[in-house]
């Protein structure tokens, strides 16, 4: 009987072993794979039993966390809802979330490095670990008043302080209220909101000013198009070129025209400084067909085309295409045929002439600041890039301010302030609405902000300078009047 | 038992004989004092355990249920005084065991209770302390009535007969959560399974002493093997004909598998013949395709254990939702735990009872996991020194079968709970909310205490 026994034993043995692997296999090894499963709810509730911090502007406020007695501990609320939504972005229960929310998750939930030691503490003197705080460098009358600018408008605005990269306003529109998907309510109901936005037409959970389909640049590309020409040094405001009436595409039968229609500001030659004063395609064209895609793309790259800006949200890059053939070359040559950009991007190339050709980076976050109100990260200029020579950029200065003072942007002067600007208005196919643009900064002489504005749903009939030079000038005034 | 005098010794005229005498008559209040002292650690782990779950869940010591601490403390000190009287030479280890075990789960369910508000008779860890009290009553008039063991030899057949009632009387009720193992009278529930396996084991033992010579001494070579004749299969295909008919009637996997992994160990230790364990395992491999096959909960436990993630599985109705969310649970707590009280046991359903050891390993992470199944080892470890010790065969066995099912359980539990085999719906002995698995897990802490006793009690020559 005994070595029945002993075998027994070592089954019993055998099944304890067994058990004590599973264990250790669950507890430890597959720890980090079980925690990033969808379905684990512990985690959810956990980042929600730590008060996250809130999200401030100019020392308000504008999201928090409010205590609540259930599952989740506190709820996140967000006041001037719409206003701020396309930068705070959401954060929800069972749709992961957007935006500022995603971007410094880890600050505001208190888990970043930088904060390690400050949970440590908590643990050990039991008090309930906190996030951090996020200022925002966002200007709450600039916002507003670019939202007002905006009414009923889809479409988007940005704007940047050129000195330091801040961005003083950032509106999309169509937007929406980060309440009804932060809400502790039943997965169903939230679901059925978030399908509804996600089926919205206007697209309001997109932030248009960085992401979603980007937009034809249409006639504000002829900045960089100058840029590119200056810079080399081989071109002048005044280098001139042909000026026809009409110009065929090579290749096609496809005839280009001015948006006036006819010759740009008369005469044998238009030269660049005119063509960019009245927005005329047809030198912009040959100046394309000139300097050809690869010196253009240098220019576009350095002002920023090809790369996400981390703002921190990751915009996306905006495109000047590859491979075109001549006749494509000179479309993209005055913002049209693939050129694609973001409204942050346009408002880039506007900051970096008013800072004297220095482009620096672009960014929301002010200020990280614990709990205990010990500064974690502070917003520090930086140098994104360096496009053009300080003589080009005054050179443009004063070609931008001509457009405004006398020329196509002509809606947006401020009595008194010099303004520089250029506008858009890009045509996206047989029956979409146009795409309307306007770009620029003022005080010409010392720049405040430089801004870019973008309506995405212009009737047939519209312009840049008839809609968006307006709502432009509304932004800057309100910049200028701080 | 007269305990010792000092006259005995002082009065000894020859000194190596004395020598002897007083180690023999010392030795029974030595092993109690010991069981005196884990056990007053026991009780100690036990309040602190409870005090955990306050501070963590609701922040501040709340003392109404100190009483009923007190009062479940006296009863396993009267428990201890009992066997100091009609059982001194019992295993010191056995009682402190099971109670710290009893009281982590009290701690553990009385934790969910808070944390699903629950007050008065609602609480789970409220009826498992009356519970637990009834357990310890049961199990002290067990070791005081119950003087030799080999009374339950005699009534071998009544035991059958009681397991086999037992066995089927849940069919004629309600069956809970699919399964058709409870009994309902009134406000109470009863899981008669639970003791049925005691009175099996009984059974089991007594006929395997009577009728091992003619399942062990008879039979044909095969390679290296002896087969048994046809006709001596007879018991082990009643038993496993049992088990497949609470597989098939009462839905329940784990009772069923508990059974014949009981039987078939008990045939093996007392036969000697691993043929036994060959056919058995043959049958019960054949046994489980067909099940898997035939019966959908069957198949859909299988399917849950190797895919638990699918989302067909995850979200299917008896699915691996409760399995996954226990896997979570045990993820959450990792090495060390979240603390008790300061976890969220409660997402995973029925955390208190079938998922009571996720709860624990929760809270009180893997060393907590890692310490109690140490104690359950130690525990199965206990029984089979009875078994190698043991003088009669009949004590043996039934020591042997008593220890084995609580290590198989927790085997089939945990084992469930953390993917080494499907999940099935079994309690984990002493930790688990429900009275008739407190109650059975109770009475084998009685019966192992008195065998062991035996086994010291008797002199190796008068036997064998």
């Amino acid at each position: 009987m005994n070595k029945e026994l002993r075998r027994v034993s070592l089954v019993i043995m055998l099944m304890f072993v067994a058990l004590f692997v599973s264990t250790s296999v669950i507890q430890v090894f597959a720890v980090d794979s079980l925690r990033a499963d969808e379905h684990n709810v512990r985690v959810l509730y956990e980042s929600y039993s730590t008060e996250r911090g809130a999200i401030t502007v100019d020392g308000v406020p504008i999201v928090t966390s409010e205590p609540v007695d259930d599952n989740y501990s506190y709820l996140r609320v967000y006041s001037q809802a719409e206003l701020y939504a396309p930068v705070t972005g959401f954060i929800s229960l069972n749709h992961g979330s957007s935006g500022v929310e995603r971007a410094l998750n880890e600050e505001l939930s208190g888990t970043s490095n930088a904060q390690f030691l400050d949970q440590l503490n908590a643990l050990f003197t039991g008090q309930k670990p906190k996030g951090a705080s996020v200022e925002l460098t966002l200007d709450p009358v600039v916002q507003q008043a670019a939202w007002d600018a905006l009414a009923d408008n889809s479409g988007a605005i940005v704007a940047i302080e050129p000195s330091t990269g801040r961005i003083l306003a950032m509106v999309s529109k169509t937007s929406f209220d980060p309440n009804q998907l932060a809400a502790h309510e039943a997965n169903t109901i939230i679901d059925q909101r978030y399908d509804e936005l996600l089926a919205n037409p206007n697209k309001p959970l997109i932030n248009r000013a960085i992401t979603g389909d980007l937009y034809h640049p249409g006639s504000v590309f002829k900045i960089v198009m100058t840029a590119a020409a200056l810079q080399g040094g081989d071109y002048t405001p005044d280098s001139e070129f042909p000026n026809p009436g009409q110009l065929q595409l090579p290749q096609t039968d496809v005839f280009i025209s001015n948006a006036e229609g006819g010759a740009c500001g008369g005469g044998e030659t238009a030269t660049i400084a005119t063509a960019l004063r009245l927005s005329c395609n047809i030198p912009f064209a040959q100046l394309g067909a000139a300097m050809g895609e690869d010196r253009i793309r240098g220019m576009a790259e350095s002002f920023g085309f090809g790369q996400s800006v981390s703002i921190p949200m990751a915009s996306t890059p905006s495109i000047y295409p590859e491979g075109m053939d001549a006749p494509q070359l000179m479309l993209s040559s005055f913002g049209q045929f693939d050129d694609k950009v973001t409204p942050l991007q346009v408002a880039m190339v506007s900051a970096a002439i008013a800072n004297g050709g220095v482009l620096m980076k672009p960014t929301l976050i002010d200020t990280v600041t614990s709990p205990d109100l010990r500064v974690i990260d502070q917003f520090e200029p930086e140098v994104f890039s360096t496009p053009v020579s300080p003589e080009v950029s005054a050179t443009m200065v004063q070609m931008l301010v001509n457009g405004v003072s006398n020329g196509a942007a002509s809606n947006a002067r401020i009595s008194g302030v010099d303004v520089a600007g250029k506008t858009g208005t890009a045509e996206n196919g047989e029956g979409e609405p146009y795409t309307l643009w306007f770009t620029g900064f003022a005080p010409a002489d010392n720049p405040q902000v430089a801004i870019a504005v973008v309506i995405e749903n212009g009737a047939p009939n519209a312009f840049g300078n008839k809609v968006a030079a307006p709502i432009a000038k509304k932004v800057l005034e309100a910049v200028l009047s701080r | 038992m007269t305990s010792p005098t000092s006259s005995v010794v002082d009065a000894a005229p020859r000194p190596p004989l004395t020598g002897t005498i007083r180690l023999r008559l010392r030795a029974p209040s030595r092993l109690r004092n010991l069981e005196l002292l884990l056990l007053l650690g026991a009780c100690a782990i036990n309040a602190a355990a409870i005090l955990l779950v306050q501070l963590g869940a609701i922040g501040h010591p709340d003392w109404s249920l100190a009483t009923l601490g007190i009062g479940l403390s006296v009863l396993v000190l009267a428990m201890h005084v009992a066997l100091r009287v009609v059982a001194s030479d019992a295993d010191p280890f056995l009682l402190p065991i099971a109670t710290v075990l009893n009281g982590l789960g009290i701690a553990m369910i009385y934790r969910l209770d808070l944390a699903k508000g629950f007050e008065g008779w609602d609480m789970a860890s409220i009826r498992q302390i009356a519970w637990t009290s009834i357990a310890l009553v049961l199990a002290i008039a067990v070791i005081v009535l119950l003087r030799n063991h080999r009374v339950l030899y005699r009534f071998r057949l009544t035991f059958a007969l009681a397991g086999i009632v037992l066995l089927v009387i849940p069919v004629f009720f309600r069956p809970v959560n699919g399964a058709n193992i409870w009994v309902q009278l009134g406000p109470f529930s009863f899981q008669p399974g639970e003791i049925g396996k005691i009175a099996l084991a009984v059974f089991f033992a007594g006929f395997l002493v009577t009728a091992r010579d003619s399942l062990s001494m008879i039979g044909r070579k095969v390679l290296w093997m002896t087969f048994p004749r046809a006709r001596d299969l007879g018991p082990l295909l009643v038993v496993f004909a049992a088990s497949m008919g609470v597989l098939v009637f009462q839905k329940d996997l784990g009772t069923a598998l508990l059974y014949f992994g009981l039987f078939l160990v008990m045939l093996y230790v007392a036969t000697g013949r691993s043929s036994w364990i060959l056919l058995g395992l043959g049958l019960f491999l054949g046994g489980a395709f067909a099940a898997s096959r035939v019966l959908s909960y069957v198949g859909g436990r299988i399917d849950a254990w190797l895919e638990p993630f699918a989302r067909a599985n995850y979200e299917g109705n008896g699915g691996s939702y409760q399995l996954v969310q226990g896997l979570f649970g045990l993820s959450n707590g990792g090495l060390t735990g979240t603390g008790l009280g300061l976890g969220r046991p409660d997402i995973t359903p029925l955390a208190e009872s079938d998922y009571i050891v996720a709860s624990l390993g929760e809270e009180l992470g893997l060393v907590g996991l890692f310490a109690i199944l140490a104690l359950y080892l130690l525990f199965v470890s206990r029984g089979f020194r009875i078994g190698f010790a043991g003088q009669d065969d009949f004590g043996r066995l039934l020591a042997v079968g008593l220890a084995f099912v609580v290590g198989l359980q927790v085997f089939i539990v945990i084992g469930g709970v953390t993917r080494v085999i499907p999940l099935t719906g079994l309690t984990t002995p002493f930790l688990a909310a429900g009275g008739s698995s407190l109650v059975a897990n109770w009475m084998i802490v009685a019966l192992l205490l008195r065998l062991s006793d035996s086994v010291r009690h008797q002199p190796r020559t008068v036997i064998e």
